[in-house]
């Protein structure tokens, strides 16, 4: 071979090996989906819908966590939503070139990766010991910071998107900022903002960390805010560490609705932001 | 005027002789205006004064500083940190930069359509009353008919009289343009400022505009910014030429461009730079 | 108002310049803005100082030995971060140099090879990767992962690697399925999908004119990935491969499935460890408030927090400064 064609074998080679990795990657997903669906399938019924969780031989569901996790997910968004889309309108039309604003930006981003097990223990020390107990504001609040971060930079990337010209115009018919920023800037953004809150909640959803030190986990239906109540993903993980195979048959199905439910929520933001784009 | 004699510049002195000849009288005067944007500065000691209900067209290369003028006359140059400007700006005799002067108001009495249709993402009705609504509280009847009003006013009535409710994206953007300078005169502002309105359309959509300024300006004092110098020539009243942030000559539009006093002038307008 | 003004103009009233209103309505809304992201900054303000302030009784009692020795006995009442910190950092670093490769691999798939209709739905496939609950990965891991890796990859690795000097420490018995590996490698699969398409974005912004300007000169695909659009992109790369890593410090619930909470280190990757996570996950609601036990584990929360923040914050400054420009 003569040093033009082992150059052009060398790049076939590794246009191979990076499809090989992409498909490796691929049925790496597959994978996880068949594990959850067949391993789901076990117990996966009606019954884990509307029975509450029940004793190690399998006879109980899992209702009372996925009403739960709703339950904290939603009363988290009300909290998070309103402060994150302020703070993500205050990055893009308040602190565009201000030190506060790219501290404040900086931060945010931190956040937006920090371990969510230390969300956990920081609630724990501000909602849960001073009140002498676990509940399930101490489990929403965790989550509306899992949430805040999420909301903040997609709805600072979405209102710079926005042309300049639009913000001008508004501008120029003598509206005072609040009006041009509500009625102009937040409706030309609706759509990419009510997206980040859809791919927040999700991601809050599925988060199992910041739970088991705020709300704990309940065995039992609650709808005290007060009280420790349960959730899907602590439901999961008290289910399957446990010894008892039916438990542990069951943290599957949850598994698989958790996982259905995330997806579904995420392919339902993408087509939103997709539905926007096309108008 | 509160001027001594000594200030007058040569370009005001003209100025004035032209308002006598048109008896229009001033409703903006620019006095000595400077501005910053950070630390490069891009107008230097500006002076002129625009007449009430005449349209006023300025004209110079790119970077001249026309637009920077224009957005000075609304103090749409608030809205960035950086920018800054020194100086007057008398609208009717009150200085627009001076403090405590809110720019929402300014802007309420100085509108401002610009380069690109930029219509707001709601449909044409909620589009107009946008405006309306923010300063005044008018019956559904009273809207209804200052909509029509406007949208009359700005020649596109009939295209869109039958779809009030669609998106005004859906326009093209010939009709998006007339639909934002019905926008912009359905708050019934003093003075119109146009950023090279025209620029993005086609031949047909531009010689409408034209049109339109032309009857607006009974009503309204109309301020151009151009690049097409036949434009410039076509619908307005008086010309002011930029170059370099300076006002180089301010004279009526026949004369800047039949017999320009100034060679600077005499060069751009015979394309001999620009 | 002028006399001869034909339409009235009732926006302005007077006509006065300093008349109007909406200046306070927009005061107070600026003010709302402004709260709202200072509680950003007092959020992650308030997460450190606590943590740091349960900490302290650990801190004192242990002192900087903390963080260097190894011992964790709740019996005696002895605690410190060695045992923590290296599972921590080691199934990270694993997670770092299996997933960077793998991900630069895909990008170049996503962005150079794939046929023009694949890319999007492979990309979207990879992303959804993405946002599969952590703990999802922790079950399967534990469940499905740990047996094949206890019946058929560690058999293999300890008897093909085992004889080797120093690298063979590595690699010694018994095969147990978790541990630091496996850990590893789950957080490699983990953080490989977030990697990829930050990488894919960064590639996607180099400019076309300089990879043609590449292939004008005869460079074969490959070519331009490594000598033009990596090379270019390498600062956010990087910085994309930093926000991994911060995400594989911090990964709780796989962590804790698989990597079997033992008390020490072993040189060995086959055995289990404990991340700092994975041990305030399994210990910390065992914990009386203030006790030494509970302190020790704020103490380490707020360790983990000062890595995370260095590394996330070093990635954020890099990943930031090059899309910008």
């Amino acid at each position: 071979m003569n040093r033009f064609q082992r150059r052009l074998a060398f790049d076939a080679t590794m246009q191979v090996i990076a499809t090989g990795l992409a498909l490796i990657a691929l049925a790496m997903m597959a994978w996880i989906l068949v594990t959850l669906v067949v391993k789901g399938a076990n117990a996966l019924s009606l019954r884990i819908f509307w029975l509450p969780m029940g004793p190690p031989d399998g006879s109980g569901g899992l209702a009372n966590a996925i009403v739960g996790s709703f339950i904290q997910v939603m009363i988290a968004t009300a909290i998070a939503a309103p402060v994150g889309v302020l703070a993500g309108t205050y990055l893009s039309e308040m602190g565009q070139s201000s030190r506060f604003g790219a501290s404040v930006r900086f931060i945010n981003d931190v956040l937006l990766s920090a371990p969510s097990i230390l969300i956990g223990l920081f609630v724990y020390d501000i909602a849960v010991r001073p009140f002498g107990g676990y509940s399930a504001i101490a489990g929403s609040l965790a989550l509306s910071i899992v949430i805040l971060p999420v909301v903040v930079r997609s709805t600072e990337d979405m209102l710079r998107l926005v042309p300049g010209s639009l913000r001008e115009a508004a501008f120029a018919l003598g509206a005072p900022q609040w009006k041009v920023v509500t009625s102009v800037l937040w409706r030309a953004g609706r759509a990419g903002i009510v997206t980040g809150m859809l791919l927040a909640l999700a991601r809050a959803a599925g988060e199992t960390a910041p739970l088991i030190f705020t709300s704990l986990g309940n065995g039992s239906w609650s709808f005290t805010l007060t009280e420790p109540m349960g959730s899907l993903p602590a439901a999961i993980y008290q289910y399957a560490s446990s010894s008892s195979q039916a438990w542990v048959d069951l943290s599957w199905a949850g598994a698989l609705v958790i996982t259905v439910g995330v997806l579904v929520l995420n392919i339902v933001s993408r087509v939103v932001l997709a539905g926007a784009g096309r108008k | 005027m509160n001027l001594n004699p000594s200030d007058i510049t040569p370009a005001m002195r003209s100025t004035l002789a032209h308002e006598q000849i048109n008896g229009a009288k001033p409703k903006i005067q620019v006095e000595n205006l400077n501005f910053f944007y950070g630390d490069n500065q891009a107008l230097h000691g500006i002076d002129m004064a625009i007449p009430e209900k005449r349209v006023t067209a300025m004209i110079g290369p790119s970077g001249c500083g026309k637009s920077t003028l224009l957005r000075v006359l609304n103090r749409m140059y608030d809205l960035y940190p950086g920018q800054r400007a020194q100086g007057r700006v008398l609208l009717d005799g009150e200085d627009i930069l001076a403090k405590g002067v809110r720019a929402t108001t300014v802007r309420t009495r100085v509108g401002m359509v610009f380069q690109k249709p930029t219509p707001f993402p709601m449909s044409i009705w909620d589009n107009i009353a946008y405006g309306i609504k923010l300063h005044e509280n008018l019956s559904k009847a009273d809207l209804e008919a200052r909509i029509e009003w406007c949208l009359t006013k700005a020649a596109i009535w009939t295209e869109v009289k039958d779809r009030l409710n669609r998106s005004a994206i859906g326009l093209s953007g010939g009709q998006q343009q007339r639909l934002c300078i019905a926008r912009t005169i359905a708050v019934k502002p003093e003075v119109v400022l146009l950023d090279e309105p025209t620029s993005a359309l086609d031949p047909i959509s531009t010689a409408r505009i034209e049109e339109l300024i032309d009857e607006l300006k009974s009503e309204f004092t109309i301020v151009i910014v151009t690049h097409n110098m036949q434009q410039a020539a076509r619908c307005s009243d008086v010309t002011g030429f930029f170059l370099l942030g300076k006002l180089i000559e301010f004279e009526a539009t026949n004369d800047i461009f039949l017999s320009p006093k100034q060679q600077k002038t005499q060069d751009y307008i015979t394309g001999r730079f620009g | 108002m002028t006399a001869d003004t034909l339409i009235d103009r009732p926006g302005t009233g007077t006509g006065r310049l300093k008349d109007g209103k909406g200046g306070t309505a927009d005061i107070i809304f600026r003010f709302a803005l402004t709260m709202a992201a200072t509680l950003v900054l007092l959020v992650i303000a308030a997460i450190m100082l606590l943590l740091l302030r349960g900490g302290l009784p650990a801190l004192m009692k242990f002192g900087p030995e903390f963080f260097i020795t190894t011992d964790w006995d709740p019996n005696n009442e002895i605690f410190s971060a060695g045992v923590m910190l290296y599972g921590t950092i080691a199934t990270a670093i694993i997670a770092i140099l299996v997933a960077v490769p793998a991900s630069l691999g895909i990008s170049f798939f996503l962005t150079e090879v794939a046929p023009q209709v694949i890319r999007r739905p492979v990309g979207i496939a990879i992303q959804l990767l993405a946002a599969v609950p952590s703990i999802i990965f922790g079950m399967w891991g534990f469940y499905v992962v740990a047996p094949i890796m206890r019946d058929l990859v560690q058999p293999a690795l300890i008897s093909g690697l085992h004889w080797l000097p120093v690298v063979g420490y590595l690699f010694a018995g018994p095969a147990k399925g978790t541990g630091i590996l496996t850990t590893g490698l789950i957080l490699a699969l983990m953080i490989l999908p977030f990697m990829t398409a930050l990488f894919v974005e960064v590639l996607e912004s180099v400019p076309g004119v300089i990879k043609e300007a590449s292939y004008g000169i005869g460079s074969t695909t490959f070519e331009v990935f490594t000598t033009v659009s990596v090379p270019y992109g390498r600062t956010a790369i990087i910085g994309a491969a930093m926000l991994g890593l911060g995400r594989a410090l911090g990964e709780t619930m796989a962590v804790t499935f698989v990597i079997g909470n033992a008390n020490r280190i072993s040189a060995s990757l086959m055995a289990s460890g404990a991340s700092i996570s994975s041990v305030i996950a399994n210990q910390f609601n065992e914990s009386a408030p203030g006790s030494l036990l509970q302190s020790s584990l704020l103490l380490l929360g707020f360790t983990l927090f000062v890595i995370s923040f260095i590394v996330l914050a070093l990635a954020r400054y890099l990943v930031r400064n090059r899309l910008k420009g």
